[in-house]
């Protein structure tokens, strides 16, 4: 079979694949959490912290924004660019029609698309922020996600103040923003994108909203499994494989079903950024994290901080996400998932 | 060659539910029962001794008396619902305190103020009974049709 | 030994409500229109009347208590004023609990800013 080749040097690899033949860098990162993110084990790794949900605003919305504008200014000023010298602005969050990224844009200027994949946002930014630049359409880009555990439990599920008790697999929507400035490799130095893998939308029929987990697990494996597939690699050629936020029973399903039906065992390579984030046993968060921040602030605020201290050489970071909303969840239908994922190196 | 995507077909759909089902984590279900159980049978008691109290201190007859004993405990649950302890008392007393009025206080409270920044026809006024309406609505209707058959039945 | 009583009994009911939702994917709002729903129709055969004199506040603490006063106050109505009587009477019983919900829950949004 015939690979069809892009641009010069540009290569498709695979089903699902792209390899960049001039891997663009990641110039600069913003992460900023709320105030139960900056009291989990990552304490301290992150940008800013809030010290309470409304982060000085009237509404948790406009806090969120607040949040999404800390994050990307931070991006910006660590890179050391101005606005104006962005190409494009590439964003999403869970609110209803990306308000929150819109808002964003707004502020910043930059020609902006904004992008949904829930919480595969962050790995799906990255991904088309190095396609754009690598295909030659962009110099740089800035990438945002942001989430908010105040905005996203009133639309998904119920108020914050209602006292209903969660099932142990539930996960907790972290609150918080993460962008980073992704760049051609002649305009800086930084960690560099050489791969990403784009995932198919798998359902397999979980119909529970409170077991995103379960529901994005096969997502995640499948992804995975097809990306070391097309690159024709090992997991042992991966430092970490950091899956976005499919949390303790999420992160149990996803093995079973590597081991299952891919006969791979990654090990203790395999983390989980709904996991890392808090700490399952003393915050009350059930099995993890979720949301679109999740899996940016850890891997802004935590894994790029560890590659950059040498100890990560090469990282797959597969960030999942649960596509449901709220009114196909309430008329029963199943939650579909998907996981993108990228190759981040030193 | 290059390996086809395979689309999860039905079979592949059922064999991962159950799986899911089978490693799925169990609430803590004893600890779950005797919380409810426990917190649950105190408001219970409360609501009573509040009974007794209006009883005594308004002379109202018993039936009467559980009328302000009832507000009473609204009050408390939406008090509480407001200072935002509701949610964490709960997170431990599950039906305890869900299934009690003070549940019904806490499910209007909490959407009242959740939408509060809507404004207060959008917000407030239209999204109170978000949560509690259906109990209203069922309770309404069970109750008309088990008074209508009762009225034509007792004629 | 009317508040052993009604620890007890209004414990049992918190009790089955916390089982269904433990073991079953129903959610609160299921249950407890689910109970309300019962205690209409245990009001229907004047059977919710023997447990609140048996339980007090166990009884009439629950929300099944609320399905088993619209349906009194319905049915007092009816006994005078027939059929129509079940529209008139409906609420006449639960006034309190409703006027009361509405009234703090109202306050409370004025008053207080959810938190998490």
């Amino acid at each position: 079979m015939s690979q069809a080749v892009a641009a010069p040097g540009t290569r498709r690899l695979g089903r699902q694949s792209v390899a960049f033949a001039r891997p663009p860098v990641i110039l600069g990162t913003g992460a900023v959490v709320g105030p139960m993110e900056n009291q989990g084990p990552l304490a301290g790794s992150f940008d800013h912290a809030y010290p309470d949900l409304l982060a000085g605003q009237e509404s948790f919305e406009q806090a969120e924004r607040e949040m999404m504008l800390n994050a990307c200014r931070t991006a910006l000023q660590k890179a050391g660019v101005t606005p104006d010298q962005v190409d494009f602005f590439l964003a999403g969050d869970l609110l209803n029609q990306l308000i929150t990224s819109s808002f964003t844009a707004a502020e910043l200027g930059i020609p902006y698309l904004g992008i949904y994949g829930a919480c595969a946002t962050s790995a799906q930014g990255l991904a088309l922020a190095a396609m754009l630049i690598d295909g030659g359409y962009a110099r740089r880009v800035l990438v945002a996600c942001s989430s908010h555990n105040g905005t996203a439990e009133r639309q998904y599920r119920y108020p914050v103040e209602y006292g209903s008790q969660r099932k142990p697999y539930a996960q907790w929507t972290v609150t918080g923003a993460g962008a980073a400035v992704v760049a051609s490799p002649d305009l800086g130095s930084g960690p560099r994108i050489t791969h990403a893998t784009l995932g198919k939308v798998m359902d397999l029929g979980i119909k529970d909203p409170y077991n995103q987990g379960a529901a994005m697990a096969p997502a995640a494996a499948d992804t995975i499994r097809q990306h070391l597939l097309d690159l024709g690699c090992r997991p042992e050629d991966y430092d970490l494989i950091a899956t976005g936020d499919l949390a303790r029973f999420g992160k149990e399903m996803a093995a079973e079903l590597l081991a299952r039906d891919g006969g791979l065992d990654l090990g203790d390579r395999h983390v989980d950024c709904g996991m890392l984030i808090y700490d399952l046993d003393r915050q009350k968060v059930h099995a993890g994290g979720s949301g679109c921040a999740c899996s940016a602030v850890v891997t802004y605020g935590h894994l790029l901080r560890r590659m950059a201290a040498g100890e990560l050489r090469r990282l797959l970071l597969v960030a999942t996400g649960a596509l449901l909303s709220p009114t196909s969840c309430q008329q029963g239908d199943s939650i579909p998932a998907v996981a993108h994922g990228v190759v981040i190196e030193r | 060659m290059r390996p086809v995507a395979k689309k999860p077909v039905k079979a592949d759909q059922r064999r991962y539910q159950r799986l899911v089902q089978e490693r799925e984590p169990r609430p803590p279900r004893l600890r779950n029962a005797c919380a409810a159980f426990l917190s649950g049978g105190a408001v219970c008691v409360l609501g009573q001794a509040l009974t007794d109290f209006y009883q005594a201190v308004l002379g109202l007859d018993r039936q009467a008396a559980g009328n302000p004993a009832i507000a009473t405990l609204i009050f408390l649950g939406a008090l509480l619902t407001g200072l935002g302890y509701f949610d964490k008392l709960a997170r431990f007393a599950g039906a305890g305190l869900a299934v009690p009025v003070t549940g019904f206080a806490n499910a209007v409270t909490s959407s009242a103020l959740e939408f509060k920044r809507e404004g207060l026809v959008f917000g407030i006024g239209s999204k109170m009974f978000m949560l509690a309406g259906s109990v209203i609505t069922f309770g309404v209707v069970t109750a008309f049709f088990v008074g209508l058959v009762a009225a034509v039945i007792h004629r | 030994m009317i508040y052993l009583k009604a620890f007890l009994l209004g414990g049992l009911i918190c009790l089955v409500a916390q089982v269904i939702l433990d073991n079953t994917k129903y959610s609160p709002g299921h249950v407890l229109s689910g109970l309300t729903v019962a205690g209409g129709v245990l009001g229907g055969f004047g059977l919710y009347d023997r447990l609140v004199e048996f339980a007090g506040g166990g009884a009439t603490v629950p929300i099944s208590s609320f399905g088993n006063a619209l349906v009194k106050g319905a049915l007092m109505e009816a006994r005078t004023h027939g059929v129509l009587g079940v529209l008139t009477g409906m609420f006449e019983l639960t006034s309190t609990g409703i006027t009361a919900a509405i009234v703090f829950g109202f306050l409370a949004a004025l008053a207080f800013n959810p938190k998490s």
